[in-house]
């Protein structure tokens, strides 16, 4: 039994860093998707949708507004604002002027955008961590009282149930909606789309904003579940969404949903079996055995050689 | 209707166009015949804007379009079904043609979309199916229903018979006669030049970027150089 729950435990809190990372993932496969590049960036806007919520709820505190919920909404919408305008931003000012051109440009401006971000974050909110109030408290504990008890927080099933709702919406929004079915035309053929008289830098700016409007909710999730955020939060994070959406199959959206949950309860079974010290190292290491022998990923699909 | 004045253009510091002007009037098909490498795709993708020309001036319906975007100049009336059919292998058939609607309100796509079902039965039994999964045939069918959803004034046709049975060439080059008689102007590349001048009003060969020859539909089927050099004698 003991065995049993002890699993559980870690599923549970595999699944739940998993579903923030298939959040975060969903912005580099649909970028990837659309364009063919990956946004470096995209850990950063994660990280400023934590420091916003954090400002946020740190205000409406000292105002004195205290129901749960209300002030949840409140720092999600604006997180939700504030990145989804970075995302705008990052694509405007470090993709749009130089696509086209040599892949390495793109790539290292976006690079110099998250050195950017991260140093301005560093500048204006200091670079120690700072404590990231834990809202949401309570739990469901199982198990009998003297042995090993399975708990999952009220917290968890925060993160489990805004992650499903975000995840149903993006589908429906991808296979039903006009403009999903814009952003699903314009990632198979840019060109053609373009001559159909779409307007492909409307849609490619759209996909930036859609994945930074999921990491700022990602990034008010974690910071709640970590309880602490710094100016480099959104660094390892970053890469970790990135290896999930890899491990998926990079521009496929179940990918990154898929690739997400398996990397987090990967991480969470070596913390739990092994070491915390090797949660890492199995996750990258699980990044370089698909990039070795599955390099399209669990669900991606092989790459046609454009004319 | 379409105007092409004394058009350059370039793909990077290469002319591929010398000069070429063209001219399109309402209701008429046009063929642009010429070999491999002739500058005809070229001079498609002109008029589109994409690459634009270095010098020279396109005028569509009274509006010069020579320096519009891409995107600008096909929602102004100018509908194309490239080389290579292109339609988005992962949507349905549905779900293209409604790309090709994207600009038009729901109640003018559902008519046109009756419409193009007429035309082309097939499509309406697929509807639901994956466009990659479909012959060569119905894809170009679903590229020239596509290029009818966005309710051109004009459609130009690149290569439509490029890869396709006889038989289905046929079909093909029926529906753009019918689309003729309804009043739909045709700009129309082929390298299937006996077949394509047979049906055009008007003609005009392309060779190494420069316009060769250009007269009716008929009297270029009759010309002798045209017969040497494209009808095989």
């Amino acid at each position: 039994m003991h065995d049993v729950l002890y699993f559980l435990q870690q599923l549970i809190n595999g699944l739940t860093v998993g579903s923030a990372y298939a959040l975060i993932a969903i912005g580099y496969t649909m970028v990837y998707g659309i364009i063919g590049m990956i946004n470096f960036a995209h850990g950063e806007i994660y990280m400023i949708g934590a420091y916003i919520s954090l400002i946020v709820i740190t205000g409406l505190a000292t105002l004195g507004s205290a129901w749960l919920p209300l002030v949840l909404l409140v720092a999600l919408i604006c997180a939700v604002i504030v990145s989804s305008s970075m995302g705008w931003a990052v694509e405007r000012v470090a993709y749009r002027p130089v696509r086209g051109q040599h892949r390495l440009i793109p790539l290292i401006s976006a690079i110099g955008m998250s050195i950017f971000l991260q140093n301005y974050v560093h500048l204006a909110q200091g670079s120690r961590n700072i404590g990231f109030p834990s809202l949401i408290q309570g739990g469901i504990t199982m198990g009998a009282e003297d042995g090993f008890q399975t708990s999952i927080s009220y917290m968890q099933i925060t993160i489990f149930v805004v992650t499903l709702v975000c995840m149903t919406a993006l589908s429906m929004f991808i296979s039903k909606s006009r403009l999903g079915r814009a952003c699903r035309a314009v990632s198979q053929d840019l060109k053609m789309s373009n001559l159909l008289g779409i307007d492909t830098n409307r849609i490619i700016a759209a996909t930036f904003v859609i994945g930074a409007a999921l990491a700022a909710v990602a990034g008010l999730l974690l910071g709640m579940y970590y309880g602490s955020i710094d100016p480099l939060f959104g660094f390892i994070a970053g890469l970790k969404a990135f290896t999930a959406a890899v491990l998926g199959g990079i521009g496929s959206i179940p990918g990154a949903m898929l690739g997400g949950l398996i990397l987090g309860v990967a991480e969470a079974m070596t913390s739990g079996y092994l070491s915390g010290e090797y949660k890492d190292v199995v996750s990258f290491g699980l990044l370089i055995l698909i990039l070795l022998f599955r390099p399209t990923g669990l669900l991606g699909k092989p790459e046609v050689e454009k004319i | 209707m379409l105007t092409l004045e004394n058009i350059h253009t370039h793909y990077g510091k290469i002319e591929a166009l010398h000069g070429v002007s063209v001219e399109i009037n309402e209701g008429e098909i046009v063929s642009l015949i010429g070999a491999n490498g002739a500058g005809k795709t070229t001079l498609l993708m002109t008029v589109c804007g994409d690459p634009q020309a270095s010098s020279g001036r396109v005028i569509f319906r009274g509006e010069d379009i020579t320096h519009k975007s891409t995107s600008e100049i096909m929602r102004s009336g100018i509908a194309i079904v490239p080389e290579g059919r292109r339609v988005f292998s992962g949507l349905t058939v549905e779900e293209n043609l409604h790309m090709g609607g994207f600009f038009q309100d729901k109640d003018t796509n559902r008519k046109t979309q009756d419409y193009v079902f007429d035309l082309f039965p097939r499509l309406k039994e697929r509807r639901s199916q994956r466009a990659g999964t479909m012959s060569g045939g119905e894809q170009q069918m679903l590229a020239i229903g596509r290029a009818l959803m966005t309710r051109p004034k004009m459609i130009i046709l690149d290569e439509p018979s490029l890869g396709l049975a006889p038989i289905i060439i046929r079909q093909i080059f029926d529906i753009i006669g019918s689309l003729r008689d309804e009043g739909m102007t045709v700009f129309l590349v082929e390298q299937n030049a006996k077949q394509a001048l047979k049906l055009a009003d008007r003609g005009y060969v392309l060779e190494t970027g420069r316009i060769r020859l250009q007269d009716t539909g008929a009297n270029l089927l009759a010309n002798e150089d045209v017969q040497k050099a494209y009808l095989g004698g």
